[in-house]
């Protein structure tokens, strides 16, 4: 099981095949790749925030929890910090497990925590200037766009 | 100190070194250095970490803890 939280971009096809080498007795490896959307020019850059020692603590908390939940073989998350461009992979989740329900709904579950409570602040710089998205706000002026984010 | 999200745009920076004898006694050090950072660090919605765990209340501070203010997590 892998956390890693960086600031350099990934290829999600490279960590999709890595993390499939050599498996002999995984039937089933789900992955997803959540990428950076421009929103028709909307945002130009997004910016997460991650506190080094306390947001990847949380995640591998969760992620262990989830491993255990799903009876997984192994996972890896590998998400992205810093600024990020409209198109590059920001999240890249997978799970390995003796049968694919399981890894399906791992990575379901996996992303949904990731997208709703792990610990990072996101700032999202559009022409208008930069904004941070907080879930209150959400609610309150932009419920819009959230519910879109938040659709699977 | 250490302060995340929109929280560092209020005050204009993100890591100090303060000296204070506890949670209480660094608010209040914060809020008299800066009525607006103290405003926004006192929102019900803003939790504090000291060394990385998440806490309530009041605490004691020594030379060498870390604590944090996070406000509202958006999530990745």
């Amino acid at each position: 099981m892998a956390v890693i939280l960086q600031s350099e971009p990934f290829d999600p096809g490279q960590l999709l095949g890595s993390f499939c080498a050599g498996r002999r007795e995984t039937g089933a490896v789900a992955s997803f790749t959540g990428l950076a959307r421009a929103e028709d020019g909307a945002t130009m850059t997004l910016e997460l925030e991650a506190y080094p020692g306390f947001t990847d603590a949380a995640i591998e908390d969760m992620a262990a929890a989830a491993a255990a939940r799903f009876d997984l073989q192994d996972l890896l998350i590998v998400h992205r910090t810093g600024p990020i461009a409209p198109g590059e992979a920001i999240v890249f989740v997978a799970t390995a497990a003796s049968h694919r329900r399981a890894a399906f709904e791992a990575c379901d579950h996996l992303m949904d925590w990731l997208k709703s409570r792990a610990p990072f602040w996101k700032k999202e710089h559009g022409p208008d200037g930069a904004r941070w998205i907080e879930p209150t706000d959400r609610d309150r002026t932009d419920a819009g766009r959230w519910d879109e984010e938040s659709k699977p | 100190m250490l302060l995340f999200g929109r929280l560092a745009d209020v005050a204009g920076w993100r890591e100090k070194i303060i000296e204070a004898a506890s949670l209480s006694a660094l608010r209040t050090r914060l809020a008299e250095a800066d009525a607006g950072l103290g405003e926004a660090l006192s929102g019900p919605s803003v939790q504090v970490a000291v060394d990385k765990t998440l806490t309530r209340g009041d605490l004691p501070l020594t030379a060498t803890s870390e604590v944090a203010f996070l406000p509202p997590m958006s999530g990745g």
